[in-house]
């Protein structure tokens, strides 16, 4: 038996969950304070941009946004599969496909800021 | 001791005369200390010699009552009666062609088993003179709770990955292998990774956590297989990104 291909994104998929599991509740709750008009000063448009701007703070953002891409195609994946659709490499193919071209779209548009 | 009338509906197939599995319902005088198994005993004594099933320790050692009690995968031995309501469903282990009755056709499951190579492989053969192997408590501890199993299969039953994809090698057979991998007098794992690095390895396991659920014995498959899958992932880094590292 040829050993698995899929550490690649089982790895992303484990690593995106872990950081979204920390993150996204985060953001959750920090756009239901902005949506209620509370933004803090930490977290206005010119302090995020900044942010945004600093190599540091892109190689984070780039981050995040690369392994919680990754774990949602690889978790849709799975769901997939357990609903019964039983093409695997098509869906694997369409979800991964999405994960790229987000992880690409993500690049470029820091890389513009 | 009470005593309780117990409607006990089994499943009856014999591939060799039935076109379909079918229930068939026994009237059993249960008391309330019994089991299960008590009560399949009591019909294959008292009511129809013709059931099959497997037993033999009636103590949660053995391995061979599993079965679908009111379709949950349980020792029969180890589902007591006096937990169930007046109507209980048996059924043979789920995902596993039928035998006859409740007997199982295994010979997926022992292949799966030996694929793996689950026994010690030593890392160094020293000679009976050189004395034992000796192991410090905390080495014991990183493997002792997967040496446990005893291979009931309750876990491929409860799998329901195993259900959809019957050439996964599935909880047991894979935390079995860790269980040798993880001990400090083997030396067999890259032996083992060629069957549990595969794609029918670790890697159809999606982390439902059934198995580790209906373990009788509290083995914890499916912690063993997400081990399993970051070691394996660290293999596949290494093998491909830093081909210059040994192993």
């Amino acid at each position: 038996m040829a050993k698995s291909n899929k550490p690649i994104f089982w790895s992303l998929f484990a690593a995106g969950g872990t950081v979204t599991a920390f993150v996204t509740p985060a953001l959750v709750l920090l756009l239901l304070f902005a949506s209620l008009g509370l933004v803090p000063s930490l977290f206005t448009y010119e302090h995020l941009h900044d942010f945004a701007h600093h190599w540091l703070g892109k190689l984070i953002i780039f981050g995040v946004i690369l392994v919680s891409l990754w774990h949602a195609a690889h978790r849709l994946r799975v769901t997939l599969h357990d609903f019964g659709v039983r093409a695997d490499t098509v869906v694997a193919y369409a979800v991964y496909g999405i994960a790229g071209l987000g992880t690409l779209m993500t690049l470029v548009y820091l890389l513009r800021i | 001791m009470s005593e309780r009338q117990i409607e006990l509906e089994v499943l009856r197939y014999d591939p060799e005369k039935d076109s379909a599995p079918r229930f068939q319902t026994y009237s059993v005088p249960c008391l309330n200390e019994w089991v299960v198994l008590d009560a399949l005993n009591y019909v294959k004594e008292n009511l129809d010699t013709t059931l099959s099933y497997r037993w033999s320790c009636h103590m949660a050692v053995c391995g061979s009552c599993g079965m679908m009690i009111n379709g949950e995968p349980k020792l029969a031995c180890k589902a007591f009666i006096h937990e169930y309501s007046d109507k209980i469903r048996v059924e043979p282990l789920a995902h596993f062609p039928i035998e006859r009755d409740l007997v199982t056709v295994i010979e997926d499951f022992i292949g799966k088993l030996s694929s793996v190579k689950p026994y010690l492989i030593p890392k160094d053969d020293k000679p009976i003179s050189a004395g034992e192997f000796k192991q410090t408590p905390a080495e014991l501890i990183k493997f002792k709770q997967y040496t446990l199993c005893i291979n009931c299969m309750l876990c491929y039953a409860a799998c329901p990955q195993y259900g959809l994809v019957p050439e996964f090698v599935g909880p047991a057979a894979i935390a079995l292998a860790h269980r040798y991998n993880q001990d400090s007098r083997d030396g067999g794992r890259d032996a083992r990774q060629e069957v549990v690095a595969s794609n029918e390895g670790v890697w159809e396991c999606s982390f439902v956590g059934a198995c580790s659920e209906v373990c009788p014995k509290h083995v914890d498959p499916a912690g063993a297989l997400q081990q399993v899958k970051v070691a394996s992932t660290i293999d596949w880094y290494k093998e491909h990104l830093m081909p210059w590292v040994k192993k």
